[in-house]
């Protein structure tokens, strides 16, 4: 594993982002979608309700951020080089497929972390400035806040990585943005069902979960590796 | 050029840059090439002909290690074609596709940074500075490859292409949408990697570039048709013609012709114009002068009549395509 080709296609990748005013667009919506809903419900909270949301974790609500942003950036990853002629090239050079992935899925995690983590920070700071204080300490317990911090790269991890096997398989952008979201959604679920208090959040459960992430995250190229057909991603043909 | 040009692993040494025996490459049931062997040395620059279709393209893809063959073998720069071997191969070659595949939203700077860096340049700012400097692009290297021209796309590519310092240069026609200042540049650059030893793989439609750049061609049409110098697949292919030009038509030019060495047949072009088949130009053309003046005519002219590298390439497909279609 080359650490200087790996660091070649990430920041080649951050460049191509930052030009691309569709993923600078995908970066600044879907954010503010998972921030707005749970700070209206917040703040039209009275102070008196605060006890009900002690049995809600409704911050968790947040990690869709983290498992949807990442899935839509990743399906661009393998197919828009695909698309744009540009994979040749690249698979011409040295290049190893596990080194092309990791250094895609890097480009991936380092922005959906950096928003994932900005937008809980403000959501953070307001909730603390503007919601009635029964309310903000009722939703700023620390094993949310902490499990917010934990599960952010975990979730980011699986959906990059569910994001650049279908990027890979697929034949066109769309068709792979729209499959990697969907695969996601599972995730967004249970984190879903857990911030409106449908399941239970517990130590052992978050351990859990936490440790299966983790496995998905570290061991993820060994299962999109064998994905990445060269043969048929330059030629469309199977090997 | 990467030192070592012919050490392989395991301390074999390789004459030939390119050596492929028997190679084939099927996808399902079509055949994109079949049963192809040639050998290419290094600082050769070898063309590589053949209609849409032929297999050029698969072959350069296969000998690249982007796709697998199918069977037979070959050796790339030293180095077995195995999958294994793919990263070293990869190391020692460069590929300039056709379509220039750059990342328009890039400088070309930028697209060359990140090339650079998956070729491990130890010295990337050198290299991408010489690499624009051989394609004249040095004063465009700020500008976003998608502002840019279809021709100077390419000579991005070409650039691109060079960064890695490559031993064994594949090019899929290179001069596809230059001008003819810009193509000629090019062909420049090709003469000056040969100088330097390096081996081109010259895929090309343009049989003038080929016939004027390359030492030897290849013509691929599925199955390899023929391999050698322009001028030995001509001599294979057509008989060798003095044409001969006289004021009057000649009175008896079975006379006159006939009775020279070296002359196989003839047949009249135009009003006194003669095409004089022989089989060794440098001693019948002087023998059909001396004929001609013996017999006082007037001689307009007298010369050997070269076929094109066009013509070979013509006669070869034409062949195929009368195979194909059955006599009938």
């Amino acid at each position: 594993m080359s650490a200087t080709r790996v660091r070649a296609i990430v920041l080649k990748e951050l460049r191509e982002y930052r030009r691309n005013g569709s993923i600078v667009a995908t970066m600044a919506i879907l954010p503010l979608i998972f921030l707005i809903e749970p700070l209206i419900q917040i703040f039209s909270l009275p102070a008196a309700s605060a006890g009900t949301l002690l049995h809600k974790a409704p911050l968790l609500y947040m990690l869709g951020i983290p498992t949807l942003l990442p899935a839509a950036l990743a399906a661009y990853s393998v197919v828009s080089e695909r698309q744009q002629g540009t994979l040749e090239p690249v698979l011409t050079t040295p290049i190893r497929r596990e080194e092309f992935l990791l250094g895609k899925a890097l480009a991936v995690l380092a922005p959906g972390l950096a928003l994932s983590y900005l937008v809980f920070g403000a959501a953070i700071a307001s909730i603390a400035l503007f919601a009635q204080s029964a309310v903000a300490s009722a939703v700023l317990r620390a094993p949310e806040l902490v499990a917010q911090l934990v599960f952010t790269p975990l979730l980011a991890g699986l959906s990059i990585w569910v994001g650049v096997a279908i990027s890979a398989r697929s034949n066109d952008t769309r068709v792979a943005q729209q499959l990697s979201v969907l695969g996601s959604l599972p995730a967004v679920v249970v984190t879903a069902l857990i911030a409106f208090g449908v399941i239970r959040p517990t130590l052992g459960l978050a351990l859990g979960l936490g440790a299966g992430l983790l496995f998905v995250d570290v061991q993820g190229w060994r299962f999109v590796s064998p994905m990445f057909d060269r043969e048929r991603l330059i030629t469309g043909t199977k090997s | 050029m990467n030192p070592d040009p012919s050490s392989a692993p395991g301390g074999k040494t390789n004459t030939a840059a390119l050596a492929v025996e028997h190679l084939s490459k099927s996808f399902g049931e079509r055949v994109a090439f079949r049963d192809v062997s040639f050998e290419v040395g290094y600082g050769e620059v070898f063309g590589f002909l053949g209609p849409n279709g032929a297999g050029k393209t698969t072959t350069v893809r296969t000998l690249g290690t982007l796709i697998g063959p199918t069977s037979g073998s070959a050796t790339v720069a030293g180095v077995p074609l195995t999958p294994e071997n793919g990263v070293e191969i990869r190391r020692r070659i460069a590929i300039m596709p056709e379509l220039p595949g750059l990342y328009l939203r890039l400088t070309v700077t930028e697209n060359l940074e990140c090339f650079a860096g998956l070729y491990e340049s130890p010295d990337p700012r050198e290299r991408i500075d010489a690499a624009l400097g051989a394609v004249n692009l040095a004063d465009r290297a700020g500008d976003p490859c998608g502002a840019l021209s279809k021709g100077l796309r390419q000579r991005v590519a070409l650039a691109r292409a060079l960064l890695g310092d490559p031993q064994v240069l594949f090019l899929d026609e290179p001069t596809s949408g230059l001008d003819p200042v810009a193509a000629r540049d090019v062909h420049e650059l090709i003469d000056e990697l040969r100088q330097r030893g390096v081996t081109i793989f010259l895929t090309t439609h343009r049989l003038e570039e080929a016939e004027r750049l390359c030492d030897r061609v290849a013509i691929l049409n599925t199955t390899l048709r023929m391999i050698g110098r322009p001028d030995d697949l001509r001599d294979q292919l057509f008989a060798k013609t003095i044409t001969a030009r006289t004021l009057k038509p000649l009175p008896d030019p079975d006379g006159v012709f006939g009775g020279v060495a070296g002359v196989d047949g003839w047949h009249a072009d135009g009003s006194g114009g003669y095409a004089i088949a022989v089989s060794d130009s440098t001693v019948a053309a002087p023998a059909i002068t001396r004929a001609l003046v013996d017999a006082g005519a007037d001689v307009l002219s007298i010369g050997e009549s070269r076929h094109s590298l066009e013509d070979v390439y013509l006669e070869l497909i034409d062949e195929d395509a009368e195979l194909q279609t059955g006599p009938g």
